[in-house]
């Protein structure tokens, strides 16, 4: 549906025709002869909902665009050809990948081990020092948008004292592991301040009314050391919420980190998608589009399974 | 253990008999064999300070219990027996909770003892049940599960032979088919079926003493019987003290043997079943009796409500606690109003907290409301 | 499907009462369906009340007692009309009210008013005191002759609240003060008929017996007629003119207070009564304690004919294929069962007729002649000879 919405609307809001989209294809100076061969080619002057079968069929089939003497295969999963470079979207895709999915996997072990444990301890130990102080940093990191933190990072970590490499950089785990997490750290830092800030904040909440519960207060008369009561008991329980949001939050994420790609100008799909979009690229937009789509019905697909094994009262 | 020894006859080894300090409180339960001394609690004091005040939820509680016996605490909410309980087992925050003076259990002091020492006696010499088993029980985990952890906590054995042993108490409960239903879960099993569990979880490691927290109270009256019935088989069987929490005069006449009334956190009256109920001596406990509606008897007079409520915990009433709902409390002058009573022995074993003088309350009882002889 | 006579439900079967039937109950029942599936299609009904007839004179009390999942609150909720029966009649003051809707319902509102149970959360916490009593006014649209605050205040003064207290918010009160706005807050429009569910058992002993006099001198007072909901059979003998129990939807037993109490002849009732504790520590071990076989069926699957069929320790053949019809078996006393207790002509197959100490053929003994071995193994076995639905596994939970 929402693909749909999206194929149908976007060239509207961009205001593009059939032949301005051609034209994209072709070239700016192109005759409007070569402009009605590609529109005809690209088949776009079909009704949306055939347009639309079309590009579903070409997901799962692959598809052909004729151009009299020139065709162009578009293999399965095919997504359209790029404005930009006529390349197919899915080959781009599939390049900028591993790059988002380090940004996020790195930064969602970061953010889920050090928001819960943050959490943790300060509903623990409220209204400690600890507690105030990690409350308000995490308060700070809800409010404080990445391109801020990102660019704040960068000019002072990487700019002014060199401790880490600036924007741009990216190494593929493949080539040199070190070189990747060293690359990587910046970002990672800086996208797991927002969520373990959300995280801490959830986790502290959850944990203090956990702890409230009878339940505790039965294992501590059972004589369960004080570890076991917090970690099996209090926050067994107050973990489900948060392994659910996590899964939702990671199936966003992979679809494009497009915040912290752009500050950073790492290569990943959130960038692909950003740049799209200040291209017109259309199909590029709709790929990625797609492609995020599929991600984030799988992550809830996966979050209600592990909802129900953590929680036996939604089994029955 | 490095807490306070107590030889056979019950006194500290060593040194001077702490016991003479102590001029009031019962040290033996009523009627009891003192060799028998299980549990002896002495000037229990709980104090919360909280933004509002000094919250004495436990102010100076005195009372003994002996194994393969029960003790009943009555008291209606404020009065400080749920606070008592938690407070024997141990579980008050040290950092939300002020507990002062002693409780004994067998031969180890438990208040001065480190937090660690009592947490390895929690479960294992003493247990407690609680009031509602759906909240008491982790939703999480199985049955079989939270009984096995009881009882690895404190016995090495393996994951077989716990398993084996937590089927044999859910068995031992009373719960059919209990292979099964081990691997359950507490919302599958029925409210008094839950219940059994939790008791079957209690006694896993053989407790000297069990706590029983209103126990029945969110039961059908049928299953409650049925719970009650299954403690007390239990006691015999295991031979354990029983302390039952409640305020329901006639599950406590069925139950115990020697009885504890709590008002604003003291006891005003503790003695024998026979005493309390045949020949009560505290305005509040006849208060209790004559206010309750009672099964057996016909509608034949209005009840006598105990006028007022209960007492603010933060700001007690100056004196016996009780005075500002008391209809005898002006027969003294000021002393209800400015000091506080100590349990005075009325009869061998038989303690109250009362000012007024004993033939007086005799007379009041017996002929006035017509309690007892 | 009960067989009672229209003179039964009219309550002429009380020549010279005390006052006429006020209400009225015939053929009550509300089932809430169970719906399954994408297409919502009604699979099964949880039965929550099944049947029932009675009726309510002027002036009297009537209790209604049993254990979770039998009914009575639902009842209560419908005979304020909170629900809508599934089937039945309710006629008050002669007037089938077992319908009405829109104004004739908030007319009837007027006159049938119910009190609540838990005193802590059936008071809107933001609304003032005063606001609280006063809003029937409002809601009605009536005019008092001294106005809606005056009138609160002297509300306020009879169920022994200080009307200075008129600005105060519910959570300035104690449990016991709460439950008195809550009767407060009924009694506004001088209703004829009070509902009164659990009224006092979420409040400490010492302010039960507050209350429990307060709504008695109310009723003095006032001239109002209570049905009292209840579990604590303590309760509804102290404050009950009449007592009906309930067991999973149906009455199975109807009867003067005195009567119930002391010659209950239901199995239920008797197995009830021998349940609760009594306060006197000389009939400890000596009472006969009956003990009811396996657990309470599910009201989505009651048993079928007599819905205590599989827990009772009398049941023969005849009560898992005949539905025992709410009959009376002596004057005043209604009873739904084949072989009734304390009947005055006992029926000749009653089982009971024989040595109680012998087992009957089905096996099924009374708990009192049995040790805890045989009783575990018959808990297991299934209660009746009939091949009739006789759970003994526990079941989930029972709704109220």
């Amino acid at each position: 549906m929402v693909v749909f919405a999206i194929f149908f609307l976007l060239p509207r809001i961009v205001g593009q025709t059939p032949e301005g989209m051609a034209q994209r294809y072709v070239g700016r100076d192109s005759s409007p002869e070569a402009i009605e061969a590609t529109v005809k080619r690209l088949h776009l002057d079909d009704s949306i909902p055939t347009q639309y079968g079309r590009f579903v069929k070409a997901i799962f089939f692959g598809d052909d665009y004729s151009l009299g003497p020139q065709k162009a295969h578009c293999p399965a999963p095919c997504l359209g050809f790029s404005f930009n470079n006529n390349q197919p979207v899915w080959n781009e895709i599939t390049r900028r990948l591993p790059v988002t999915a380090s940004l996020a996997l790195g930064a969602a072990v970061i953010w889920l081990i050090s928001g819960v444990t943050t959490g943790v301890i300060s509903a623990l130990r409220r209204g400690s020092v600890f507690d105030r102080s990690s409350m308000s940093v995490a308060l700070a990191g809800v409010s404080l948008p990445i391109y801020f933190t990102g660019l704040v990072a960068l000019t002072v970590l990487s700019y002014k004292w060199g401790w880490f490499p600036g924007g741009g950089t990216y190494v593929s785990i493949v080539d040199n592991p070190a070189k990747w997490a060293y690359a990587l750290v910046l970002p990672w830092v800086t996208l797991s301040f927002l969520y373990a800030a959300q995280y801490a904040r959830f986790t502290r909440a959850g944990m203090l009314e956990t702890m409230g519960e009878d339940y505790v207060r039965t294992a501590r008369a059972k004589g369960l050391p004080e570890r076991t009561v917090v970690t099996k008991h209090a926050l067994r329980a107050a973990i489900t919420p948060i392994v659910t949001i996590f899964g939702l939050d990671l199936g966003l994420l992979l679809g494009g980190a497009v915040l912290t790609e752009s500050t950073f100008s790492l290569p990943g799909l959130g960038k692909l998608v950003i740049d799209g979009i200040r291209n017109n690229d259309l199909p590029v937009v709709l790929g990625v589009t797609t492609f995020a789509a599929l991600f984030i019905v799988i992550a809830n697909l996966l979050v209600d399974i592990v909802y129900a094994m953590l929680d036996p009262k939604v089994r029955t | 253990m490095a807490l306070g020894r107590r030889n056979a006859a019950g006194r500290r080894a060593g040194g001077t008999d702490s016991d003479s300090l102590l001029q009031d409180g019962p040290r033996q339960a009523p009627g009891t064999d003192p060799s028998r001394s299980f549990l002896e609690a002495r000037d229990l004091r709980i104090h919360f300070p909280t933004d509002d005040g000094l919250v004495k939820a436990v102010d100076g509680l005195s009372f003994t219990l002996e194994r393969g016996k029960t003790l009943g605490i009555v008291g209606e909410s404020g009065s400080g027996k749920s606070v008592t309980s938690l407070g024997i087992l141990g579980l008050h925050r040290k950092a939300h909770a002020k507990v002062s003076g002693e409780i004994w259990l067998g031969g180890d002091e438990l208040i001065s003892a480190s937090d660690e020492e009592v947490r390895r006696l929690r479960g294992k010499r003493m247990a407690m049940i609680f009031q509602d088993p759906l909240s008491a029980l982790h939703p999480y985990y199985t049955i079989g599960h939270q009984i096995i952890e009881a009882y690895r906590v404190h016995n090495k054995a393996s994951k077989k032979a716990a398993r084996a042993h937590a089927i044999a108490m859910l068995a031992k409960v009373g719960i059919p088919r209990p292979d099964s239903r081990v691997d359950d879960y507490p919302h599958q099993f029925s409210g008094g079926m839950r219940q059994r569990a939790m008791i079957a979880m209690a006694l896993s490691c053989d407790p000297d003493l069990l706590i029983a927290d209103e126990p029945t109270t969110a039961l059908d009256v049928t299953v409650q019987a049925q719970i009650l019935e299954l403690i007390q088989t239990l006691q015999a069987e295991f031979d354990s003290a029983v302390i039952m929490i409640t305020h329901d005069l006639g599950v406590v006449a069925e139950m115990a043997d020697d009885i504890l009334v709590m008002y604003a956190g003291r006891a005003v009256e503790y003695g024998t079943i026979g005493d309390i109920f045949h020949r009560p001596e505290h305005p509040y406990t006849w208060g209790l009796l004559k206010s309750m509606p009672r099964l057996d008897r016909d509608r034949e007079e209005r009840l006598v409500p105990i006028h007022g409520t209960p007492p603010s915990l933060i700001n007690r009433p100056s004196g016996c606690a009780f005075h500002p709902r008391c209809a005898f409390g002006e027969r003294n002058g000021d002393l209800s109003r400015t000091v506080v009573p100590e349990l005075a022995e009325a009869a061998p074993g038989h303690w109250v907290a009362c000012h007024l003088d004993p033939d007086e309350r005799r007379a009041i009882r017996v002929e006035q409301l017509r309690l007892g002889s | 499907m009960t067989a009672t006579t229209p003179a039964d439900v009219t309550g002429e079967e009380h020549p010279g009462g005390e006052g006429e039937t006020l209400l009225s109950v015939s053929g009550l029942r509300k089932h809430f369906p169970v719906v399954r599936g994408l297409r919502r299609k009604t699979v099964a009904a949880v039965k929550a009340v099944d049947g029932l007839d009675f009726s309510v004179r002027a002036g009297e009390t009537l209790g209604l007692v049993g254990e979770s999942g039998c009914g009575k609150t639902t009842t209560g909720r419908l005979l304020v009309r909170l629900d809508e029966p599934t089937a039945g009649k309710i006629v008050f003051q002669g007037r089938d009210i077992t319908h009405t809707k829109g104004a004739a319902l908030r007319r009837m509102r007027r006159d049938v008013q119910m009190v609540f149970q838990d005193p802590f959360s059936s008071l809107n916490p933001r609304h003032t005191v005063g606001s609280i009593v006063g809003a029937p006014y409002r809601l009605q649209n009536i005019k008092t002759e001294v106005g809606i605050k005056r009138t609160v205040q002297d509300l306020l003064e009879l169920v022994g609240l200080n009307p200075e207290h008129y600005n105060r918010y519910p959570h300035e009160f104690s449990g016991g003060q709460r439950q008195r706005i809550g009767i407060a807050r009924s009694l506004a429009l001088r209703p004829k008929l009070i509902i009164a569910d659990e009224p006092v058992s979420a409040l400490d002993v010492s302010i039960q017996a507050q209350i429990i006099n307060l709504m008695e001198d109310l009723q003095n007072e006032l001239g109002l007629t209570y049905v009292v909901i209840a579990h604590d059979l303590s309760v509804v003998r102290h404050i009950s003119d009449r007592v009906a129990v309930m067991y999973l939807g149906k009455i199975v037993e109807l009867a003067d207070r005195t009567d119930l109490y002391e010659r209950p002849m239901h199995p239920y009732t008797v197995a009830l009564l021998s349940a609760v504790p009594l306060a006197d520590p000389d009939q400890r071990g000596k009472r006969k304690r009956i003990q009811l076989a396996g657990d309470l069926p599910s009201p989505l699957d009651p048993p079928p004919a007599c819905p205590f069929h599989t827990r009772c320790w009398k049941a023969q053949e005849v009560c898992t294929v005949e539905e025992p019809p709410l009959a009376e078996l002596s004057p005043g006393h209604r009873v739904a069962c084949h072989f009734p207790e304390n009947a005055p002509h006992a029926n000749p197959e009653d089982p009971r007729q024989r040595d109680p100490s012998v087992p009957s053929e089905d096996g099924v003994v009374p708990k009192e002649l049995r040790d805890a071995e045989a009783h575990q193994a018959a808990s297991q076995a299934p209660a009746p000879p009939a091949p009739a639905a006789g759970q003994t596994e526990p079941g989930p939970p029972p709704t109220r």
